[in-house]
């Protein structure tokens, strides 16, 4: 049975891949972020990666909802769909279900993706559809001007807690692998070659990726990550995680994270009392050494993971949505609806 | 054995009524495909609480099923019932007010016992106290002779109180004279796998038709015979099954995949359990985390080229209200089925309404025009769903289709259309990048141009922000934004070139015009024609299209010198009737979950008439 669609694709099967240069993938659209957002650059590292997909520029879709990152699309040179509020995840699996032939990347932000689409991004993640999420944390609302948003820190002092945010934060990594992901990953706007590599290792994964960034809203909420991003802190107060490499970190890489029964603990390896051998060693597929990295976040006496927490294989859902349909064709031959409307019980009037 | 007499009669009204976990669903659906298949007309009322099961015994956990069968046409499922077969108490108080004086009632004596008539609320047992002499009473010890008839067997006594109902169903088929065996061919392919289960449910139908051919209990049995239907296969069919089957139709004949991003609501689940089983024609449905996400799912699917339909009631449309207008402004084909229940709030989950009109038409921020259509019958839900995908394919627009929980489960014989002869709705992919530009727009229709992604060189971002004219950017011009406006509102407009003419049943003039909507169709339509028998100047005028109307409609008003409208709402088709063509209508409206009953819609013309002479 071939639609109109397969008819199209199948005419399109031979276009050769053309040669992309990261240009290819900007539009003649003005860019219409603040001056000195973080969004330039996840913008500016996701084309440059785009060429070394092997995807060509049609077959990839950009769908977003509200807010500042949902812009996105609009500057993408491929397929691109602006939603409305939260619903990006639900937009998109409608088509990458219709669709598994597309390369499809969800944008969000904290308030699109956690907050008014906290819901869609959860079952998002627990259902494994093969695309990106690349959620844009900034931890505030950049676009309605200013207000906290679900990753804001407790105490926050904006225009609508003007006295303090009482609401405790969302950590998007540990929402995502408490909703099943198979892959998580967080990644610093202000370290392009590690974004790169991170937005690229997400593309390669079979399943849903989902990628936070920390972005800089330098306008309303500026120097929120920079003890993460700058230079002079950097070093002490983040970890980069590595498959298979142990935990090590500081200036000097004289800091490591070890186990104390599951509590990961900052140990120093200058002392005598451990070395690179007592430290815990990262492990992608390790579902449970994910929930622990993860929940490091926000404990001020660790180190904020970064790296890939979790990449795990688990079947995807409209791979085996198409599997459902071939079985079902299968074993009762491609649907024809002039015997299903005279099937079951029927008489005939003379 | 005793002689029974046989009475010819044209029509007659059944209702099974029992506790909710009785089975009388079922049981008034193997009564109805029986009486299908012996060629009578018929229309049906399942009335069941939204509890699955309510505790056994009391008023609220009463399920009935009714069915209005006979020789002639049928159109409603009848305003009284002839027959009550009553399973408890409960049961009985609950529909006694729906029997006709003079009707008959088949109790489950074994279920009269003390504690159940105290659940019910009487203070003394109804059927020793004499209140029940106007009617025919046939007391029938069911749960006893239920549980004689399976004795030899080894069956547990669970399954014996369960099979009781099908006791009633095989003296209902005698009593009017239907064969056992479309049920019993139902029973072989249901329970294929459990003999035992087989053996006891035919043993008990066939206990329940002997019991009655045997006895003196019944003096009469009846006759109905077949009515006067066009010539054709037919088949039976509820309205969500129609539904189903005119989507997938539709997306046939339009050579596209059926996508159906759907979450589940009373009453609209049985489509998306329908479609569920048609993985085979290649649908692929999609149970949804909310509402939203089942019309988001389904705008995303259309925009990678599939027909993307949801399904709901009126609460989910409340949800779904922001993505519709996503699909206005993007101008995406999309499907929204509205089986409208009880409102507002949770309202009344299991039972009818027609109120969700204003919502349908009006009920989105902005100015944003949506073509509405409504089904009359359960079977017209086939066409109202193939035509609704027909619009929103040709016109690049979110179409809503307004059904009810009373056309949803009720059913009715379908003469079977020949799939052949349905038209192609295919649409036209753009597929070349010469000159092309996402909101140019169709000079006919206004529709703007469907490019699918995978398609090379035609890459183009789409979303909810205003568009410019033909290149589809972002735009805040002052300007730009009420062309936009009046060019969206114009291609909905348009449709009008593109839909039927509206037909009056009766003549194109008169005294009055009864003007409907939706699943009104068959109870309008006898009280009109019973009117028009008696010589009275009354017409029907039912309208399918809500938005936009046929061209005529205007002038048909004209053409009569009073304009009544019933609807189950307090009044909201007749608010658009009013100002849009500035006619004095009035409304007749009783909101009570339950279908108009002819009779009360005939006396109310009737009387509108006699305000006339």
């Amino acid at each position: 049975m071939n639609t109109r669609v397969d008819e199209i694709l199948k005419s399109t099967i031979d276009v050769p891949l053309p040669k992309y240069s990261a240009k290819d993938f900007s539009t003649d659209q003005d860019v219409r972020w603040c001056p000195g957002c973080g969004d330039y650059s996840i913008l500016a590292q996701t084309q440059r990666i785009m060429p070394d997909l092997g995807i060509p520029r049609h077959k990839m879709v950009f769908v977003s909802g509200i807010g500042c990152s949902s812009r996105f699309p609009y500057y993408m040179n491929t397929y691109g769909f602006h939603g409305i509020h939260g619903r990006a995840a639900a937009i998109a699996s409608g088509l990458k279900i219709a669709r598994p032939d597309l390369s499809v990347w969800v944008v969000t932000g904290d308030g699109d993706g956690m907050s008014i689409g906290g819901n869609h991004f959860i079952h998002l993640m627990r259902r494994n559809l093969d695309l990106r999420v690349l959620l844009f944390n900034n931890q505030i609302y950049g676009l309605t001007k200013g207000q906290y948003s679900p990753t804001s820190e407790m105490g926050k002092v904006t225009k609508s807690s003007p006295y303090g945010s009482v609401d405790y934060p969302f950590n998007p990594a540990s929402l995502a692998l408490g909703a099943s992901a198979t892959f998580v990953a967080r990644t610093l706007d202000r370290d392009p070659k590690h974004m790169q590599g991170v937005i690229k290792r997400a593309a390669e994964h079979k399943g849903t990726s989902f990628v936070e960034i920390y972005q800089n809203c330098n306008v309303f909420n500026d120097g929120a990550f920079f003890q993460f991003t700058e230079k002079d802190t950097k070093d002490d107060t983040v970890v980069f995680i590595e498959h298979g490499k142990p935990l090590v970190f500081g200036k000097e890489k004289d800091k490591g994270i070890r186990l104390n029964g599951f509590s990961p603990e900052v140990v120093s390896l200058k002392d005598g009392k451990y070395s690179v051998n007592d430290l815990l060693v990262h492990d992608e597929k390790d579902t449970t050494l994910s929930f622990i990295l993860a929940d490091m976040t926000y404990k001020p006496h660790l180190p904020r993971p970064v790296g890939i927490l979790l990449a795990v294989d688990r079947p995807v859902y409209e791979a085996e949505m198409e599997r459902q349909i071939a079985f079902a064709r299968e074993k009762r031959g491609v649907g024809d609806l002039k015997k299903l409307l005279n099937s079951g019980e029927t008489w005939v009037v003379q | 054995m005793s002689q029974k007499t046989i009475e010819t009669v044209d029509e007659v009204t059944i209702r099974f009524a029992g506790d909710s976990g009785d089975g009388m669903q079922l049981t008034g659906t193997q009564f109805t495909n029986t009486t299908a298949i012996l060629g009578n007309d018929l229309s049906t009322l399942p009335d069941y609480p939204a509890e699955i099961r309510a505790p056994a015994g009391t008023l609220f956990g009463v399920s009935g099923f009714q069915i209005h069968f006979g020789s002639k046409e049928i159109h409603t499922p009848g305003d009284h019932c002839d027959v009550l077969v009553a399973m408890n108490p409960a049961a009985l108080k609950v529909n006694l007010a729906g029997l006709v004086d003079g009707g008959s009632i088949i109790v489950n004596t074994d279920g009269f016992s003390d504690r159940n008539l105290k659940l019910a609320g009487y203070a003394q047992n109804p059927l020793r106290d004499g209140s029940l002499d106007k009617f025919r009473m046939y007391e029938v010890d069911i749960s006893k002779l239920t549980a004689l008839s399976l004795q030899d067997l080894n069956i547990s006594s669970k399954f014996v109180d369960r099979s009781k109902n099908f006791f009633a169903l095989g003296m209902m088929y005698w009593m009017y004279g239907r064969p056992l065996e479309t049920t019993i061919e139902w029973l072989k392919g249901k329970f294929k796998d459990k003999p035992d289960i087989l053996e006891a449910n035919i043993r008990v139908l066939k206990a329940g038709w002997n019991f009655s051919e045997t006895t003196e209990i019944f003096s009469v049995r009846y006759e109905v015979g077949p009515a006067n239907l066009a010539p054709g296969r037919y088949r039976n069919i509820t309205g969500n099954q129609a539904v189903a089957w005119g989507f997938i139709a539709a997306a046939k004949k339009a050579n596209m995949e059926l996508f159906l991003g759907s979450y589940p609501i009373t009453p609209a689940s049985d489509i998306l359990h329908e479609l569920s089983l048609y993985k085979s024609y290649g649908v692929k449905t999609f149970q949804a985390e909310d509402e939203i996400a089942g019309v988001s799912s389904a705008i995303g699917a259309s925009f990678g080229g599939a027909l993307g339909i949801t399904t709901t009631s009126g609460p989910g449309v409340a949800l779904k209200t922001e993505a519709i207008g996503l699909a206005v402004m993007v101008e995406l084909p999309l499907v929204i089925c509205n089986v409208q229940r009880g409102g507002p709030s949770t309202g009344l989950p299991t039972k009818t309404e027609q109120a969700d009109l204003l919502q349908a038409l009006y009920g989105r921020n902005g100015e944003a025009p949506v073509p509405v259509i409504a089904a009359a019958t359960p079977s017209d839900c086939f066409d109202a769903a193939f035509e609704a995908s027909r619009i929103a394919l040709k016109y690049m627009t979110p179409v809503m289709l307004l059904t009810d929980g009373y056309l949803a489960n009720g059913s009715e014989p379908w003469l079977i259309p020949d799939f052949d002869k349905l038209p192609d709705i295919s649409p036209t992919f753009v597929t070349n990048p010469e000159g092309y530009m996402p909101y140019s727009r169709d000079e006919t229709t206004l529709a703007r141009p469907w490019a699918v992604p995978g398609t090379p060189g035609l890459e183009h971002r789409i979303g909810g922000l205003e568009k410019q004219n033909i290149t589809g950017n972002i735009s805040y011009d002052p300007e730009n934004h009420d062309l936009m406006i009046r060019l969206r509102a114009e291609k909905i407009q348009r449709i009008s070139n593109d839909i039927p003419m509206a037909t009056v049943e009766g003549s194109p003039s008169g005294d009055l015009l009864v003007v409907g909507w939706g699943g009104t169709y068959g109870a309008i339509k006898t009280a009109v024609i019973r009117q028009q028998k008696k010589g009275a100047s009354v017409s029907h005028l039912h309208l399918r299209y809500l938005n936009p109307m046929p061209k005529n409609v205007g002038e048909i008003l004209t053409k009569f010198k009073r304009i009544l409208v019933p609807e189950i709402n307090l009044g909201q088709l007749v608010k658009v009737l009013r100002s849009d063509f500035l006619v004095p209508a009035t409304g007749f409206n009783k909101v009570r979950g339950l279908p108009f009953r002819s009779a009360e819609l005939e006396r109310e013309i009737e009387e509108i008439l006699k305000g006339i002479k």
